[in-house]
């Protein structure tokens, strides 16, 4: 029988759950449940509506399963007993087709929306797409505006309204892309690159972070994406044109051997630049196809020249002093 | 010659003490205590073995012994002592991450081993040898047979199991284990960015048992298709004998692609290949694909022999034929055949397009049809029964009930829109939680209290195992529902800290499950040394202790060495209910013969102890001893061949005279009905009241 203890720590474990799913909501700031644009929207009513349908099949477990647990108790008088009964064409045909339809609905719906909110198809907005080159490092993002001359590190400023094409690669190991409020995430992987698009319609700002494990800075590898309007835009732009620092070679030496964004600020960013971001203005336009392409000369890469090895980091405080 | 032609890179730096004492701190001092864990553990036994002077009793009845069921308990045996250490490590990074806002005790890097262990040890090391264990200790017992097809490998197949497993402890007190997840993705792994053990120690643990586990499979789907009594067709097997098949087909399918992945990773890391390398070509989404066309055949590898137990018991304790055999038989195979159509589920995010993407999607939720039949067919095996609420039905209502709430979260998982946000996230890691404690380990904790007296002559304590069984239930949701929160709020998996304070709060409701799941542990060790004490009271030696429906239950318990005396003949499915209630159970007349069972050898050990120090040396580059490991392993299987005296005969007679004595035995026993189920006067012989 159910003792007291047990009794107890089952319905502890219960009023827990409970209190947990009434929890207030500001709990999913910066994330797809809070969504600040279409695409996270769409995904969090996505969810909403799988889980709904979904439960047509789960809440007659709930249900049925207590009622048979007492009616057909042991011991209990009067309940029928029918310890031959194992088939039943009418029940067949229930379990098979209730879970059959359902699943056949849901399909439908995952087809059309994994085909609608696809990362790759780029989105209907006002005014073109701002295209920003997205590259993996240990441990922070760098983020490219080929078409505008800069870069940024720990801040993604983008036009609210606007759409932003993505491409993304990254110069060490695999990383996981996300800005939960905006969008899904996408693999970064290094001499491949992957596409993400995104749209925010509310000014404000998002955290986005690496979500693959890639060593031991991966927790601080998180920034901050700002949605502005286009006038704070354009002032952004001036700003990261004015006061970055160029990303040379050496620059990107620093910045792309293993450390965690405050050390790449300490040792790249200058007063005039917020402590959570490092800006840049861009020598090279083709820099991220060389980070891509690096990897595809046909020769071995030395270790040296592999980003994110311990080699990496020896050569380039080398070549620093 | 030099110090490292003599030990590879192998230095006194590898200990975890030598850290400690040049800086102590509690990260060191967490990693140097479980270092000394394994060495004062492992010391104990080889002192208690010799103080007790139990070599020769552990060498003669064990370690040689090819006898399935010894095989299958030191199978089950080794993976509680693995839970054990996987269980703690758990408990470690819960504590961790509730002190996690900004910080908390441990370093990045050891919280990286804790969670890559821990994920390898419970799914390689825990779960399979788990699921192993019970089939070869039911499987043949069901289907009537004295043994299993090959009884060497698979003694064998245990030895490589058990020698990787060592791996994982020895990395604890020499070296580091990888940080690279159980998964062990590329680049990351590879030379370049890890150019340490860890890796390695990964990549041996998983070749070798991946080697044992698919001659497992081998071995347990020929005994299927070949041993079966006289009468046993395929649609008279027992469901857990059906899921074993498939598990066994998914075994013999699924585990080559990981040991290939795991070999490639080996030939990048050892021989400066570049398959999974940055440059060269090398294409680390080759090596995602070989692993999860592992992966996914995996987590049904394990789930359907559990899905087979709970239908035995569902059965044995509602007293009631099994609704829908058919329909269980069908859904057993449609999963194993679909399970490997849908490995790409694992990384939806990797960049392919909406349409295979869609494709997959569609592919895993149809997974879901047949696993609600499953669900539902169970609950009409219990309709219209009469149904006793005892410890392994706790953990089958606990499984239902749980389990639908993970299929839910799959069914979620399964939309690539949805993945896209939860991906990587605790709420991943819930779902997989949710579906192996509560299917796979509840299903096996629930076989391990129903098969237990079968196995050793005597019950389990009834008390003690429903405090743990609730116990699991209360810790794992306690544990495993609050990350569902903490995954949606956007926590990263494998994050040893965080800044979110949000967080906090789910985060100390899980550490206290995690504590509730420790003691549920403990209870079961604490119920297995209560349960000894009291074994005089609690004896079933005829062997039928819970009224119960197939083949194992109708010998003695603990059954003799060659299973049955006289190979039964099956006329229908439930063959020993139907016996039991036409009153034909227990039969004395028939043809007594000669049986042969093959004789003990040391071949499995032998090969045990090469294989393991033919992985750490490989680990340590220690390259005369991997040589010389190499040969002492041809030279052993060559002399071993060389032995074709193996197998020794019991006289007809002998098998007459234990019979007859058992029978004897029924004759003095009283029969009890299922109110004294938990009764010293349950001997094991049932009074039936199954009802044809
Ligand atoms: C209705 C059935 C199920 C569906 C639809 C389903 C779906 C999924 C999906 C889509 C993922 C990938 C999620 C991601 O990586 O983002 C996943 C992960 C996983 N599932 Fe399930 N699942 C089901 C049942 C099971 C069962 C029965 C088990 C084990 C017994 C299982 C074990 C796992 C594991 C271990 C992972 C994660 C592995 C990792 O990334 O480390 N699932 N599941
Ligand atoms: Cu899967």
């Amino acid at each position: 029988m159910i003792g007291r203890k047990q009794f107890s720590s089952l319905a502890l474990s219960g009023v827990t759950i409970a209190a947990l799913m009434v929890a207030p909501c500001p709990l999913f700031a910066d994330t797809f449940l809070e969504p600040a644009g279409q695409i996270a929207s769409d995904q969090r009513s996505h969810l909403l509506w799988v889980t709904g349908i979904t439960m047509i099949a789960v809440i007659p477990v709930f249900v049925l399963l207590p009622l048979i647990l007492l009616r057909y108790r042991r011991g209990r008088s009067g309940a029928t007993y029918k310890p031959r009964w194992e088939y039943s064409l009418p029940l067949e045909i229930t379990m098979w087709g209730v879970p059959l339809f359902l699943v056949g609905v849901l399909s439908l719906a995952l087809w059309q929306s994994t085909h609608k909110l696809d990362p790759y198809k780029p989105i209907e907005g006002a005014g073109p797409p701002v295209n920003v080159q997205v590259v993996g490092l240990d441990w922070k993002w760098l983020f490219i505006y080929p078409d505008l001359g800069i870069a940024s590190v720990g801040e993604l400023a983008i036009p609210v309204d606007q759409p932003v094409a993505m491409t993304l690669t990254t110069d060490t190991v695999m990383q996981s892309f996300i800005i939960s409020s905006l969008a899904g995430q996408i693999y970064a992987m290094p001499g491949m690159t992957t596409e993400l698009h995104v749209m925010a319609d509310t000014v404000g700002a998002f955290e986005g972070e690496n979500t693959q494990y890639n060593g031991n800075g991966f927790v601080g590898q998180k920034f901050m994406t700002r949605a502005m309007d286009t006038a704070d835009f354009d002032g952004w732009v001036q700003k990261v044109k004015s006061d970055g620092v160029a990303l040379d070679e050496a620059a990107y030496g620093v910045l792309a051997r293993q450390s965690s964004q405050e050390e790449a600020h300490k040792g790249l960013a200058s007063g005039a630049m917020p402590s959570d971001a490092i800006w840049f203005t861009l020598p090279d336009i083709h820099l991220f196809h060389k980070i891509v392409g690096r990897y595809h000369t046909g020769k071995p890469l030395p270790l040296a020249a592999q980003p994110g090895t311990v080699e990496f980091s020896a050569a380039t405080q080398e070549a620093a002093q | 010659m030099t110090y490292q032609d003599i030990f590879g890179r192998l230095t006194l730096d590898a200990l975890p003490f030598t850290a400690f004492i040049r800086a102590p701190s509690v990260n060191e001092a967490v990693a140097s205590t479980a270092a000394s864990i394994v060495v004062v553990g492992a010391l104990t036994v080889l002192f208690l073995l010799t103080r007790y002077r139990l070599w020769g009793p552990l060498w003669r009845d064990w370690l040689t012994s090819t006898d399935h069921k010894k095989i299958g308990i030191m199978y089950i045996v080794f993976s509680l002592v693995m839970m054990t250490r996987g269980v703690i490590e758990g408990v470690v990074m819960r504590t961790q991450q509730a002190f996690g806002l900004d910080g908390g005790f441990l370093q990045p890097d050891h919280f990286a081993q804790l969670f890559s262990t821990h994920g390898t040890i419970m799914i390689f090391f825990v779960a399979m040898p788990f699921v192993a264990g019970f089939i070869n200790y039911v499987m043949p017992l069901q289907i009537g047979a004295r043994d299993v097809a090959f009884p060497v490998m698979n003694q064998i197949s245990l030895g490589l199991t058990v020698a990787s497993g060592v791996m994982l402890m020895v990395s604890l007190v020499v070296g580091k284990f990888s940080t690279g997840g159980w998964s062990a993705y590329p680049p990351y792994t590879g030379a370049a960015f890890n150019p340490g053990v860890g890796p390695d120690y990964w990549i041996w643990a998983i070749v070798v048992s991946g080697l044992g586990t698919t001659l497992s499979g081998i071995n347990f789907a020929t005994t299927i298709y070949k041993m079966r009594a006289p009468g046993m067709t395929f649609f008279r097997m027992p469901l857990f004998t059906w899921t074993v098949v498939c598990s066994s087909i998914l075994m013999v399918f699924a585990l080559p692609p990981l040991s290939v992945a795991a070999l490639l990773l080996g030939l990048d890391r050892y021989l400066d290949f570049h398959f999974f390398t940055n440059d060269l070509g090398g294409n680390m989404m080759n090596y995602a694909n070989l692993f999860w066309l592992f992966g996914h055949p995996e987590v049904y590898l394990l789930v359907l022999p559990a899905y087979g137990m709970f239908s035995e018991v569902f059965a044995t304790y509602s007293a009631k034929r099994l609704y829908g055999y058919t329909s269980l038989v069908i859904a057993t195979m449609s999963i194993a055949v679909l399970s490997f159509t849908v490995w790409l589920h694992h990384f939806f995010t990797m960049g392919q397009s909406a349409l295979i993407n869609a494709a997959f999607g569609i592919a895993t939720m149809l997974i879901a049809i047949p696993t609600g039949v499953k669900v539902y067919d169970w609950m009409a095996t219990m309709y219209r029964g009469r149904i006793r609420i005892s410890v392994p039905m706790i953990y089958g209502i606990g499984f239902l009930v749980l389990f639908v709430i993970g299929g839910l979260t799959g069914v979620i998982l399964a939309n690539p829109t949805i993945d896209y946000q939860v991906h990587n996230s605790l709420f991943l890691v819930a779902h997989f939680h949710n579906v192996l404690i509560p299917g796979v380990l509840f299903g096996l904790l629930a076989g391990y209290n129903y098969w237990f007296p079968k196995a050793f002559g005597f019950r389990l304590n009834e008390r003690l195992g429903r405090r743990s069984a609730f116990l699991w239930i209360a810790g794992f949701s306690l544990t495993f529902f609050p990350l569902y929160f903490v995954g949606l709020m956007g926590m990263p998996r494998r994050s040893f800290s965080y800044t979110d304070p949000a967080f906090v709060p789910y985060m100390i409701v899980a550490v206290l499950g995690a504590f509730c799941i420790f003691s549920a542990l403990i209870t079961i060790l604490v119920q297995l040394k209560v349960s000894i004490k009291e074994r005089d009271q609690n004896r079933v030696p005829i062997g039928d202790p819970w009224d119960a429906r197939t083949l194992e239950w109708s010998i003695p318990a603990p059954p003799p060495e060659y299973n049955f005396a006289l190979l039964p003949q099956v006329r229908e499915r439930d063959e020993f209910a139907m016996a039991k209630i036409e009153g034909r159970a227990y039969a004395a007349e028939g043809d007594y013969e000669d049986i042969e069972v093959p004789k003990n050898t040391p071949i499995g050990f032998v090969l045990c102890v090469l294989s393991g120090v033919w992985m750490f040396a490989l680990v340590w580059w220690i390259w005369w001893l991997a040589a010389l490991a190499t040969a002492l392993i041809i030279l052993a299987v060559i002399l071993w061949t060389f032995d074709i005296d193996n197998e020794h005969v019991i006289p007809a007679a002998d098998v007459r005279k234990a019979h007859e004595a058992w029978l004897e035995q029924i004759r003095l026993t009283k029969p009890v009905d299922r109110d004294h189920e938990a009764d010293p006067s349950n001997q094991g012989l049932a009074k039936t009241e199954l009802e044809g």
